[in-house]
C-alpha cells in the first residue's frame, strides 16, 4: 500500500515561487501524470517527493509515513531520470543491480530480479554492455528495468520518453503502460506532452505557475477544464475561445445570440475544435486555410476577428474564403470567467 | 578555404619545437648514458649502481614518492569534494587553495628551512611556550626522518593544489544526475563517492596522478633546501655527478633511471585506472 499524499506543498527559489501551497492525493496503485509546460513546477513537485529538493513548506506522506525530513534512499521509492541517468562506469547488469546491491540483497536474488526485469524491458542481451555502447532507446529501458528491479511502491518518472524519437515514443508509451499496470505500483510521471498524458493517465494534474488547476481523469480533464488554461493546453488544436458579451436576451457570441450562465459579467465562449459543425445558425466563420489531414479536414477561420480553428468531416465541401456557420454540438460550449480563467457552469 | 594539409601545417611549429627542445636533448642525454670510448657500454650505469649513495637516493626517492602521492592524492579528493559542494564562495577559495601553486620548488623549501633551522620559527614558538629551553636542530643528519617528513610537509603543502585542480575540474564534468540516481537507489554519502563519483572521475585521476608521481621522483630543490645532502635523492645526486663530480655519463644515467621509473608508474596508472570502452560519460 502506497498512497501518497502532498499537503500544502511550497517551494521557494529565492524571490522566484516555483510551487504555491499544492495539494494532491494519489491512491496507491494509480498513476498519476503531472502535466504542464516548462517552468510550471511540475518537475520541482516530483523532486520534492523524490526527496532530491527539499520544500519550503508543507508535508509528504508516502504509505502513511511522513517523509519529508527524510533522505530519498529512506523514501520507499524508485525513479526514471529525464537523462536516464544510467552509470556509465557500469554495465547493465550493475546499472540494474545497483540499487538491489545497496539494499545487501543475496547474491542470487539480485541476478534473479535482473534478469527478470532485464526480460521484461526486452534487454536481456544487453546486460554485459556499457552505457556508451546503448543506443537511447536500449539506455530509456536499463533505466526503467532499473527502476522495476526494485520492486518499489512508488515509481517516480521525470520525462522519461522525451529524449526518445517520435516512434520509439509511442512503442514505449505503450509498453510502459503495460508493464507499470502489471507492476501494481503507485507512478508519477512528469510531462509536457499531453498525448503521452492523456494515454497513460488514471488521472492528470495539470499545473499552471506553481499551482495545480485541475487533477482529474484525462477525458474529464479534456471535455470538461476546470480554467482557461486547461482548456488551451490540452487538446491539439487546442479548445477555441471567443468574447461573449451579455446582450439585451442573454450572452451573444460574434454576433450570434447563444445559451450561456446565468451568473458571471465578463465571459468567455468556448468550444473544441472537433465540437463543431456546419449548420444553418451558428457562428459566422471566414474560411482562412483548409488542410486536408486524411481522417478530417482542419479548418482555420477568422470568427469577429478571433483566429477559430474548426475539425470537419473530410467530405464537407469548403474552401478558402467561403463563409461557413458553426454550431457546438449538443452540450459541448464551455464558459470560463475572462478575470479569473476558472470554468463557469451553465 | 582550409585544406587538408591545414592542420598539419598549424601543428608544425609546436612539433619542430618539442623536437629540438625535448627529442633532441633526450637522445643526446641516451646517447651519454650508454655510450663510451669504446662504443655502446653499461659502464656508466655500473659507475652509478656502485655509488655508495645510490642505494639511498633510490630508497629516499621512492619511499618520498610513496608517502607523498597518496596523501596528497587523499587531501585532493576531499578538499576537491568540499570545494565542489559550495554554492558560493567556490572561486574564492580554489584561489586561495591554489596560491602554493605559484610559488617555486626552492622557495617552498626556504620557507620551510625558514620554519624548521636552529633559528627557526619553530624553534622560537616552542622556546616561547617552555617547551624547550635551548634550540633543537631540527634538520640535522642523525635526524633524517625529520628531514624526510619536513621535505614531506613541503612537497604536500606545495603540489597538492595541482591535483586539486585538475580533480575538480574532472568532478564538475560529472553530470549531477548520477549522484541524484544513485542518492535514489539507497546509496549513502560515502557509497555515493566511492561507487559513483570515484569511478567517474576516473580520467582527471589518472591525470593528475601521473603528473603528481612523474614530478615527486624529480623532487631536488626542496630536499636541497631542507636536507643538503643529508637527504640523498635521485634528482639530487644527478646534479652533483653532471655539475660538482663533472661527469656527464653518470649523471645521464641517472637522469634515465628516473625517466624509466617516470614511465613504468605512467604505465600502471594507465593500466590501473583504464576507462572500458563504451564506459566514458
Amino acid at each position: 500500500m502506497a498512497e501518497i499524499v502532498i499537503k500544502g506543498v511550497a517551494k521557494t527559489f529565492g524571490a522566484f515561487t516555483a510551487l504555491h501551497s499544492v495539494d494532491l492525493t494519489v491512491a496507491d496503485r494509480e498513476f498519476v501524470v503531472l502535466l504542464g509546460a516548462s517552468g510550471c513546477g511540475k518537475t520541482t513537485l516530483l523532486r520534492i517527493i523524490a526527496g532530491l529538493e527539499s520544500a519550503s513548506g508543507g508535508e509528504v506522506w508516502i504509505g502513511g509515513r511522513r517523509v519529508d525530513h527524510l533522505p530519498p534512499r529512506q523514501r520507499g521509492i524508485a525513479m526514471v531520470f529525464q537523462n536516464y541517468a544510467v552509470f556509465p562506469h557500469l554495465t547493465v547488469f550493475e546499472n540494474i543491480a545497483f540499487g538491489l546491491r545497496m539494499q545487501n540483497l543475496p547474491m542470487a536474488e539480485i541476478t534473479r530480479r535482473v534478469e527478470r526485469t532485464a526480460e521484461l524491458m526486452h534487454i536481456e542481451q544487453l546486460l554485459k554492455r556499457y552505457s556508451g555502447q546503448l543506443s537511447g532507446g536500449q539506455r530509456q529501458r536499463v533505466a526503467v528495468a532499473r527502476a522495476l528491479a526494485m520492486e518499489p511502491s512508488v515509481i517516480l518518472m521525470d520525462e522519461p520518453l522525451s529524449n526518445l524519437d517520435a516512434l520509439l515514443r509511442l512503442e514505449m508509451r505503450a509498453e510502459l503502460k503495460g508493464i507499470l499496470a502489471e507492476s501494481q505500483t503507485t507512478t508519477i510521471y512528469v510531462t509536457h506532452d499531453q498525448v503521452e498524458a492523456m494515454s497513460l493517465a488514471d488521472r492528470i494534474a495539470v499545473m499552471q505557475g506553481g499551482h495545480i488547476l485541475q487533477a482529474a481523469e484525462p477525458i474529464e480533464v479534456y471535455r470538461n477544464p476546470a480554467a482557461r488554461f486547461v482548456g488551451a493546453f490540452i487538446g491539439n488544436p487546442p479548445m477555441n475561445f471567443l468574447p461573449a458579451n451579455r446582450g439585451a436576451g442573454g450572452w451573444e457570441v460574434a454576433g450570434l445570440p447563444v445559451l450561456g450562465p446565468e451568473s458571471g459579467e465578463a465571459l468567455e465562449f468556448a468550444v473544441r475544435p472537433e465540437d463543431l459543425r456546419p449548420a444553418a445558425k451558428g457562428l459566422p466563420a471566414h474560411v482562412k486555410i483548409v488542410e486536408p489531414l486524411g481522417p478530417h479536414l482542419l479548418v482555420t477561420c477568422d470568427v469577429a476577428g478571433h483566429g477559430f480553428r474548426a475539425i470537419l468531416e473530410s467530405d464537407t465541401s469548403v474552401r478558402t474564403g467561403d463563409l461557413l456557420h458553426l454550431a457546438p454540438l449538443e452540450g459541448r460550449a464551455r464558459w470560463f470567467d475572462l478575470a479569473t480563467g476558472h470554468s463557469v457552469p451553465v | 578555404m582550409p585544406s587538408r594539409g591545414l592542420p598539419y601545417l598549424l601543428l608544425l611549429p609546436a612539433t619542430v619545437f618539442l623536437a629540438v627542445f625535448f627529442l633532441y636533448p633526450f637522445t643526446q642525454i641516451a646517447w651519454e648514458a650508454f655510450s663510451g670510448p669504446g662504443g655502446v657500454t653499461l659502464s656508466h650505469f655500473a659507475t652509478m649502481v656502485n655509488y655508495w649513495k645510490f642505494p639511498a637516493a633510490l630508497e629516499n626517492t621512492l619511499l618520498l614518492a610513496v608517502a607523498v602521492v597518496p596523501l596528497q592524492t587523499a587531501m585532493a579528493l576531499a578538499m576537491a569534494v568540499l570545494v565542489s559542494k559550495l554554492e558560493k564562495g567556490r572561486d574564492l577559495i580554489l584561489y586561495i587553495f591554489t596560491i602554493p601553486l605559484g610559488i617555486s620548488d626552492l622557495a617552498a623549501g626556504l620557507i620551510w628551512f625558514a620554519i624548521f633551522q636552529q633559528t627557526g620559527f619553530l624553534n622560537s614558538a616552542l622556546h616561547a611556550l617552555g617547551v624547550v629551553h635551548t634550540p633543537v636542530i631540527w634538520l640535522g643528519y642523525q635526524s633524517k626522518w625529520v628531514i624526510f617528513l619536513a621535505v614531506m610537509l613541503a612537497e604536500i603543502w606545495r603540489a597538492t593544489a595541482i591535483m586539486l585542480v585538475i580533480i575538480v575540474a574532472g568532478m564538475g564534468l560529472i553530470p549531477k544526475e548520477y549522484g541524484e540516481a544513485a542518492e535514489v537507489f539507497g546509496a549513502g554519502p560515502w557509497q555515493r563517492f566511492r561507487r559513483v563519483t570515484l569511478p567517474l572521475l576516473r580520467p582527471s585521476l589518472q591525470t593528475a596522478l601521473i603528473l603528481r608521481t612523474i614530478l615527486a621522483f624529480e623532487v631536488f630543490a626542496e630536499v636541497a633546501a631542507l636536507g643538503g645532502t643529508n637527504l640523498p635523492v635521485l634528482m639530487g645526486e644527478t646534479f652533483h655527478w653532471q655539475f660538482d663530480l663533472q661527469d656527464g655519463h653518470t649523471a645521464a644515467a641517472f637522469a634515465i633511471v628516473i625517466l624509466a621509473i617516470s614511465i613504468g608508474f605512467t604505465l600502471l596508472y594507465l593500466r590501473l585506472l583504464r576507462v572500458p570502452k563504451g564506459a566514458g560519460i
